[in-house]
């Protein structure tokens, strides 16, 4: 549908609304330890709603989706340590490259279903942070640091972490729209229809394989771009660190909590998880105490809600299937 | 002149079992063509290897003089053939209406978000199931999602419908409706129909020509008369030489 009707659906204001929220309050107030919280919150927000393009509207899991993160952030921080370009272009190429190798791989893997695909998807993680672990230009095991001077470029650090924490903001604000503008258009229809029977669909008429591998691009694209301003401020990449799978799963469990196939409940399941996490990981005696929690979580989850919080929601006020969406 | 769909020397074996073996026959347009046989004979199976889900391993499929043999099942239906379910697969958690919406975006008109949704409208008139337009698909019952699947394919225009035991299932009153709507597509939209069905005054009456499967090969072909009369036939399929009688007196 055309953006004009995007623009009518309160869903759109919300976004805006929640993005603006985001980059002007610790920027107003200078609050440093808020800007860190949120940034987190947005990277979980931003890989949340692009997996929940591949689960939620394709029904296809992707344990795999933390590799596009990782990856972007070794592209990005390559093409601005080692060719000495500024963030902005390598943040594109990062994107570009990581989508394009997605689309291809995807041409492939994604001829599994259930199980088997999910499967394929750790075998991806697992398989690209080998390779990287041992490929020399990237640093290897002892990963890549950023040279001080690359955020000279960028008027100095305390400018470029300010700069680096609003592209995320935005990248977070683009994630929930193209998540509704995929959700309200042709394609999106075609995706929803591989979802409830993948054999329905291709006898409906959609072009499955073409249609698959297109998303799974797309949903590289986001996070991509977020692993290079993310590994960029913290002005260190390394490979246990970029491909954990754990954050992997932590995003699954994300958007189940929120209601996979909704926007706006996957954004609200992130980032109630990360100020979870974050209160876990300060409160607890134990490490990673998240995880159990998580676990729990996801188990509870699939017993008794399968649909998530918006699908509660959803289900005890039905109007707003359409209001917020 | 070709005809719509042409199917010449079609086989598939799965390992020793030969499905099809060797079926040729045409459809004109416009034409209700019925097919018949025992369980087991291959109907389906040859619904499959038209529309692509099965690739044939001999033979040809052409519509409208176009070769489609062993094109993926979208690609068929952007020729416009387009075919329903016997065993039914709604899009359980979506609406009746984004079900249609599904297929007239996707079918062979390829329709925009809009104008799908009025060619949706339409076909769910058609099957009389537009008061069920906003409930999931998956909650209709079984006639419910017969009709939804004919909705569905027929919503893109095609050119060839391949219904698949529709009436398969219902009780007595929802096989009349059925029959019904069948009679009104082939009325409104003059869309070429092959059907597999069971019952036989249904298909006698309905049908312009008839072709019998049996063991996965062609038994005979012919108008609905020839068929009730064929003695081979009798003999595989109707059993009884009076039924033939008793079916032509009631149409």
């Amino acid at each position: 549908m055309g953006s004009q009707v995007i623009l009518k659906r309160p869903t759109f204001w919300i976004i805006l609304l929640a993005t603006l929220a985001f980059a002007l309050v610790p920027a107003l107030t200078g609050n440093l330890e808020l800007r860190e919280n949120l940034l987190l919150g947005a990277v979980y927000i931003i890989l949340a709603s692009n997996l929940n393009l591949m689960i939620g509207y394709t029904a296809y899991v992707n344990f795999g989706n933390i590799a596009f993160f990782g990856l972007g952030g070794y592209i990005g921080l390559y093409v601005v340590n080692v060719l000495g370009w500024s963030l902005w272009p390598a943040c594109l190429i990062a994107g570009v490259v990581v989508s394009l190798l997605a689309f291809i791989l995807g041409t492939g893997i994604l001829r599994l279903r259930g199980a088997y695909f999910a499967l394929a998807t750790i075998g991806v993680n697992e398989a690209v942070k080998a390779f990287v672990t041992n490929f020399e230009p990237f640093g290897g095991a002892s990963g890549m640091y950023l040279s001080f001077s690359s955020f000279n470029a960028l008027g100095g650090a305390r400018h470029a972490l300010w700069l680096a924490y609003f592209a995320i903001v935005v990248l977070m604000g683009l994630s929930l729209w193209l998540s509704l503008a995929i959700k309200n258009s042709r394609f999106g229809l075609g995706l929803f229809a591989i979802r409830e029977d993948e054999d329905a669909a291709m006898v409906l008429g959609v072009r499955t394989p073409r249609y698959k591998s297109l998303v799974y691009a797309i949903s590289a694209f986001i996070p991509a771009v977020a692993g290079t301003l993310f590994f960029f401020k913290n002005g260190v990449i390394l490979p246990d660190q970029a491909f954990d799978l754990t954050l992997s799963i932590e995003a699954i469990v994300m958007l189940m909590l929120g209601g996979q196939g909704t926007v706006i409940g996957v954004a609200l399941g992130a980032f109630a998880y990360e100020q979870l996490r974050g209160f876990l990981l300060v409160s607890s005696t134990f490490s990673q105490f998240q995880l159990v929690v998580a676990g729990v979580l996801l188990l509870l989850i699939v017993l008794f809600l399968p649909e998530g919080f918006m699908g509660w929601v959803y289900r005890h006020l039905p109007r707003l299937r359409r209001v917020i969406e | 002149m070709s005809a719509l769909l042409e199917v010449e020397h079609l086989g598939k074996r799965f390992g020793g079992v030969r499905a099809v073996h060797d079926v040729s026959f045409a459809i004109e347009e416009g034409q209700i063509f019925g097919l018949i046989g025992p369980n087991g004979a291959g109907k389906t199976t040859l619904f499959n290897l038209i529309n692509g889900v099965i690739k044939p391993d001999t033979g040809r499929v052409a519509l409208q003089g176009e070769a489609i043999t062993g094109m993926a099942p979208y690609s068929v239906v952007h020729r416009g053939l387009a075919r329903t379910h016997q065993i039914v697969k709604p899009l359980n958690d979506m609406t009746v209406l984004d079900n249609v919406i599904v297929g007239a975006c996707f079918g062979p008109q390829k329709l925009k978000l809009k104008e799908a949704a009025t060619a949706a409208r339409d076909s769910l008139k058609t099957v009389e199931l537009i008061d069920r337009a906003h409930v999931l698909a998956g909650t209709l019952n079984l006639a419910g999602k017969k009709r939804l699947e004919i909705a569905r394919a027929l919503a893109g225009q095609p050119r060839l419908l391949l219904l698949d035991e529709t009436l398969a299932g219902l009780n007595p009153t929802e096989a009349e409706r059925m029959i019904a709507v069948v009679r009104r597509i082939r009325e409104e939209s003059g869309v070429a129909i092959l059907m597999i069905e069971h019952l036989m005054q249904v298909i006698m009456s309905l049908s312009d020509r008839i072709m019998v499967l049996n063991f996965g090969e062609k038994l005979a072909e012919g108008t609905p008369e020839e068929i009730a009369h064929d003695e081979r036939v009798i003999e595989a399929y109707l059993g009884d030489p009076d039924l033939a009688s008793r079916l032509m007196e009631q149409k």
